[in-house]
């Protein structure tokens, strides 16, 4: 067991992958000789040359649909978005090129592709480039969504992701590139659509994923010091959704809660209430709140930014709420 | 000459093919067997049959939602195309797949795609594979003129000059975007101007003679194949039928569409053919033939079996 940084564990799973299969390539903006926007693929174009390590220039559409076209072909490309809000413009791709290909060719054809990058709000950087996709991606049958919370996570899943037949969106997180933890030895694959309880209690049951799982242990560890303990469950793998553990831990709580940086219409977080309460209904004691983004685009100044992203605080707000109903 | 002979008679047969094929799937829809869209390539034959011929089975054909010609030339049965018409599960897509998707993995065939102009990146990205591995197949890439103004296709020329990918991008220019006539959809007529600004070949020419459309796209796929680089051609053809069976036509005359037909390049083929000695014998039993083909296609389709409700979610992941 190592301890690493979440982009030097994202690096990790693409050098291991790329090592295991000469068909694994990665492409995007700024990927080679600038080393990466946010430094994740720093070295690799050193170790594994331009042909696999593709600069690309600033065309979303063209890389992403290049990328679809190489994986229908046999290849497994690794696309990186320098954010997923560039994603926006390579959307046709993503929706109806990656996603139905396998269905409108009568299963003849797979699309084994990796579309990563990160998602959600850096640090002020404005309403058009904090923004979360997984409402939008997790929507559409034919993708796969993961969303890792940890360094250890970012290479297990993004290893699972590249090995995986489907197209796989991998939301990373700049706020937490730069985190480090344990990460496992050797060859360390987090299969997708597996949840993981981050912390343990009998009070209330808080489901949440990515950069909102430190906030969420956050608020749960000052909870615990008012003495009340709550089970965490990191979802991990957003599509494929597995609610297992969430549906085990609310039958044992009773109470509820999801947090989630995006916007609150609609969603993952409305999609894990609507599963709780039809599949725990009789465990409950009350609704299924959420905590969620503010309902707006994300301000600049720094101050209203805090208040539009969910904190320790409004975490900790949101389970005396629970335990009040 | 005798290889150029019957090269034509078979070009020839396979454009009428295509035609009888698609004539068959008109009444199909009006007879409510087909549903959805169905546009027909009607007039265009020469320019797939004629560019197919040049390839060899592993390289790659994308095509638009006007792609029963493509699959038919490309050696997708006509059974299999028919029987996809009628949402069958005998069709090349299982039926899941309908008129604007048809998909063939073993003949490479890649789609069928509904989107204009957003799958020129794909056909790239089928290319960018055959260079990545060293491999020296190409990827013929057909479009309308009216996917020309879409930012898929600008996109996907930039990066395929770039990175030298071995892809044949074909415009057919039919002369409508829909019912848009290209004066009102693009500042220039030649629609393979385009590529000086990505420093790549150009062709353009008329598809009213199925070989020359063979040489000139055989010009771009060997210097694809040797050297690993793009082309942009021009196609200039014509469609005789409607963008889709729903499109009343009002914005062109039966005038200017019989004259299109002057230029017909299977009569234009059966002409050659007459001359170089065949004769009514010949074509009536290519006629007969063809028939035959495409009646058992229809039957085919409308005996076999419907998919089964377990392919909805089936066939969604790998």
């Amino acid at each position: 067991m190592r301890e690493l940084r979440y982009r030097e564990a994202l690096r990790e799973a693409l050098a291991e992958e790329m090592e295991r299969d000469p068909g694994v390539f990665l492409m995007g903006e700024e990927v080679g000789y600038y080393q990466g926007a946010y430094k994740v693929t720093e070295g690799l174009l050193e170790r594994f040359g331009a042909r696999r390590v593709i600069d690309t220039p600033i065309a979303e559409e063209g890389f992403a649909g290049i990328g679809i076209g190489a994986a229908m072909a046999g290849l497994r490309p690794v696309i990186e978005f320098m954010t997923m809000n560039f994603s926006a413009v390579a959307f046709d791709q993503i929706l109806n090129h990656a996603a139905k290909i396998r269905q409108m060719s009568g299963g003849q054809f797979k699309c084994p592709i990796v579309f990563r990058g990160p998602n959600g709000a850096a640090r002020q950087t404005g309403a058009q480039h904090s923004q979360c996709f997984e409402a939008f991606y997790t929507h559409i049958p034919g993708l796969k969504v993961v969303a890792p919370a940890t360094p250890a996570d970012a290479k297990g899943l993004l290893k699972a992701a590249i090995r995986d037949d489907n197209p796989v969106l991998v939301l990373e997180d700049e706020r937490l590139y730069g985190v480090k933890g344990e990460v496992p030895d050797g060859d360390f694959v987090v299969p997708l659509g597996v949840s993981a309880l981050r912390r343990e209690g009998d009070e209330a049951t808080v489901v949440t994923w990515g950069k909102m799982l430190p906030v969420t242990l956050a608020a749960c560890e000052e909870l615990a010091k008012e003495g009340v303990a709550c089970d965490v469950i990191d979802l991990r793998s957003l599509r494929p959704l597995d609610l297992g553990p969430v549906l085990r831990s609310v039958a044992k709580t009773g109470r509820a809660l999801v947090v989630q940086e995006s916007w609150p219409f609609g969603g993952v977080g409305a999609e894990v209430v609507d599963r709780i309460q039809r599949e725990a209904f009789d465990a409950l004691r009350g609704p299924v709140l959420r905590v969620t983004g503010r309902d707006a685009p994300m301000p600049y100044n720094k101050h209203l930014e805090d208040l539009t992203i969910p904190s320790a605080d409004t975490v900790a707000r949101g389970v005396r709420a629970l335990l009040a109903w | 000459m005798a290889d150029a002979h019957d090269e034509l008679i078979s070009l020839h047969r396979q454009m009428l093919l295509i035609r009888r094929f698609e004539e068959a799937a008109a009444r199909a829809y009006s007879q409510g067997k087909v549903g959805g869209f169905l546009h027909l390539y009607i007039g265009q034959e020469a320019s797939a049959v004629g560019a197919l011929a040049t390839l060899g089975a592993g390289d790659s054909v994308v095509g638009t939602y006007r792609d029963h010609g493509l699959a038919l030339a490309r050696g997708v049965t006509a059974r299999a195309c028919m029987a996809e018409l009628y949402g069958k599960v005998t069709g090349c897509s299982k039926g899941l797949g309908g008129s604007m998707h048809f998909f063939d993995a073993e003949k490479r065939m890649l789609g069928g795609d509904g989107i204009v102009g957003g799958h020129v990146p794909v056909a790239a990205g089928v290319a960018f594979a055959s260079k990545y591995r060293g491999e020296r197949d190409v990827t013929l890439c057909f479009l309308g003129e009216g996917a020309v103004s879409i930012g898929g296709f600008h996109e996907a020329l930039s990066l395929a000059a770039l990175w030298s990918l071995p892809l044949i991008v074909i415009v057919e220019n039919n002369e409508y975007s829909m019912g848009t006539p290209l004066s009102r959809t693009l500042s220039v007529h030649d629609t393979s101007e385009k590529a000086h600004g990505y420093g790549i070949a150009r062709d353009r020419f008329h598809a009213h003679d199925v070989l020359e459309v063979k040489r000139r796209v055989g010009e771009a796929v060997a210097r694809a194949r040797e050297t690993s680089r793009p082309t942009l051609i021009e196609v200039q053809t014509y469609r005789y039928r409607g963008h889709s069976m729903s499109d009343p036509g009002k914005y062109r005359t039966a005038d200017e569409i019989e004259a299109a037909k002057k230029t017909d390049a299977i009569a234009g083929a059966e002409l050659a053919l007459r001359a170089a000695g065949l004769g009514d014998a010949f074509f009536a039993e290519v006629e007969r033939s063809v028939d035959a083909e495409v009646d058992d296609a229809v039957r085919f389709a409308d005996e076999s079996a419907e998919p089964g409700e377990e392919l909805i979610e089936a066939l969604t992941y790998a």
